[in-house]
């Protein structure tokens, strides 16, 4: 394909899985684990990720030739706040009840280490189209383990997923529960979405045996 | 007693690592020795306590609805608490810079302990987690922001000291291979918070149970369901031994 070169295309698909910025490089946990007891939550969260590390990976390419590096850290910051106050805003306009439970945590995507890791680590020695590319698979990478876990957690947890009764209705006792399944409420609290996470790195390594740190 | 409330409602019950997921990046990240993560704990309450009432004082006259009525009446309908994200990070980034260049004049040795820890506190999601969760609370005096700063920073000091001190420890146990480091830390650390959840009935006597809202109904099934699983899994594990 002449728009993606080959290595430009490694670019977006090494976050997805060998060098994921949660499971591997451990980036941006903390605003990651406490929105993914839904799964709407954790797409919403998902995508204003990758809007705010394509954008802003551009930005900070294009003017890392100017920006004295000093002063970086405070430039980087002031670029990500704008952002993110750009996608509070339009969250606000249009799906308020959701801003209202991700509360803190979409102004929490500033100091998301995702983000000041890869403008750190590439956006300052790379151009603007890698950069891009670069910002966009590794959010990809971050979001797709935000969906895995509010998938589980939701699934398990209340048995729905976005909302939507598929297990059928513990109340009525259709589908599911009628066999005498019951939803494990305990998904929905914060520990658990610890132990998802561990669980997963667990499955990845076992896989991918390269992976395995030394005690 | 208001204070006395709210200090140990933030180091137990609000606790910042095991409640809100904050800091969590460098809680894993430099909790592999106790002493380091003393260095960083103890700069996470010292930044805590600084940035956390100069935002509220920022917050109170700058930035919330009809703040800034002290330039004169016609001001009193400007509601800037939008720009919020971009004054918090603003007045942390520079208070860190400041702190470190007090502390490296007049306390070396303090900076030498400290030092490299500085820096990356700048974009400590605890720190910026701190200031926002002051503003979404609504805390109402400069005292209790101070307060809240200084509890909440020695609740997440207490978090990455045990987890510290157990992966020392762990280092001499049989995990299983593809576990080990980030996988185990990440377990541990949910159990940890399973543990703090049951600071939730400490300052209410039981009768509700704080933070999350739905939490009240969700916390009686998981008991609930905890009690029928250890009832029920208890012999298995037992025949699984021997």
């Amino acid at each position: 394909m002449a728009l993606l070169s080959k290595k430009d295309t490694k670019l977006i698909t090494d976050p997805l899985a060998d060098n994921n910025p949660i499971t591997i490089q451990v980036l941006g946990i903390c605003s990651a684990l406490a929105i993914t007891a839904q799964l709407k939550a954790s797409i919403v969260m998902a995508i204003s990720v990758i809007f705010v590390l394509g954008i802003g990976n551009v930005v900070i390419s294009l003017i890392r030739n100017i920006m004295p590096s000093k002063i970086r850290i405070i430039v980087q910051l002031t670029v990500v706040a704008a952002l993110v106050i750009l996608v509070d805003l339009v969250l606000k306009a249009y799906a308020y009840e959701l801003s209202k439970e991700l509360s803190v945590f979409v102004g929490l995507i500033i100091t998301n280490c995702i983000i000041m890791g890869r403008f750190e680590a590439f956006a300052l020695g790379n151009g603007p189209w890698r950069s891009f590319l670069d910002g966009i698979g590794n959010a990809l990478g971050y979001g797709l383990i935000l969906i895995l876990v509010g998938f589980f957690r939701e699934l398990l947890g209340s048995g729905t997923l976005l909302g939507f009764r598929v297990l059928g209705d513990p109340i009525e006792k259709t589908g599911l529960y009628a066999l005498g399944y019951e939803n494990n409420g305990f998904m929905l609290l914060s520990p658990m979405a610890l132990i998802v996470v561990g669980l997963i790195i667990w499955i990845q390594r076992s896989r991918n045996t390269s992976l395995i740190e030394d005690n | 007693m208001e204070h006395l409330e709210l200090f140990f409602k933030s180091i137990f019950i609000d606790n910042m690592v095991f409640a809100t997921f904050l800091g969590m990046c460098s809680y894993l990240a430099v909790s592999k020795k106790v002493s380091t993560a003393v260095g960083l704990g103890a700069a996470v309450i010292f930044v805590l306590a600084i940035t956390v009432p100069m935002n509220w004082l920022l917050d109170q006259y700058i930035l919330k609805e009809g703040a800034l009525v002290w330039l004169g009446p016609e001001y009193a309908q400007y509601d800037l608490s939008f720009l919020s994200f971009i004054m918090f990070i603003a007045t942390i980034a520079t208070m860190v810079q400041l702190v470190e260049i007090v502390v490296e004049k007049f306390s070396p040795s303090l900076y030498n302990s400290l030092g490299i820890f500085l820096p990356l506190i700048a974009v400590n999601c605890a720190i910026l987690g701190g200031s926002l969760f002051m503003q979404s609370r609504e805390i109402a005096t400069l005292g209790l922001a101070f307060n809240y700063g200084v509890s909440s920073g020695i609740g997440w000091f207490l978090a990455i000291l045990a987890i510290a001190a157990i992966r020392e420890k762990i280092r001499y146990s049989n995990v299983p291979a593809p576990l080990r480091g980030l996988g185990i830390t990440f377990i541990i650390t949910g159990l940890m918070a399973i543990g703090f959840m049951s600071f939730g009935g400490m300052l209410t006597g039981g009768d509700e149970v704080p933070s999350i809202p739905e939490t009240e109904e969700v916390a009686d099934t998981a008991t609930e369901l905890i009690d029928t699983q250890t009832e029920e899994e208890n012999p298995t594990n037992t025949k699984d031994e021997l």
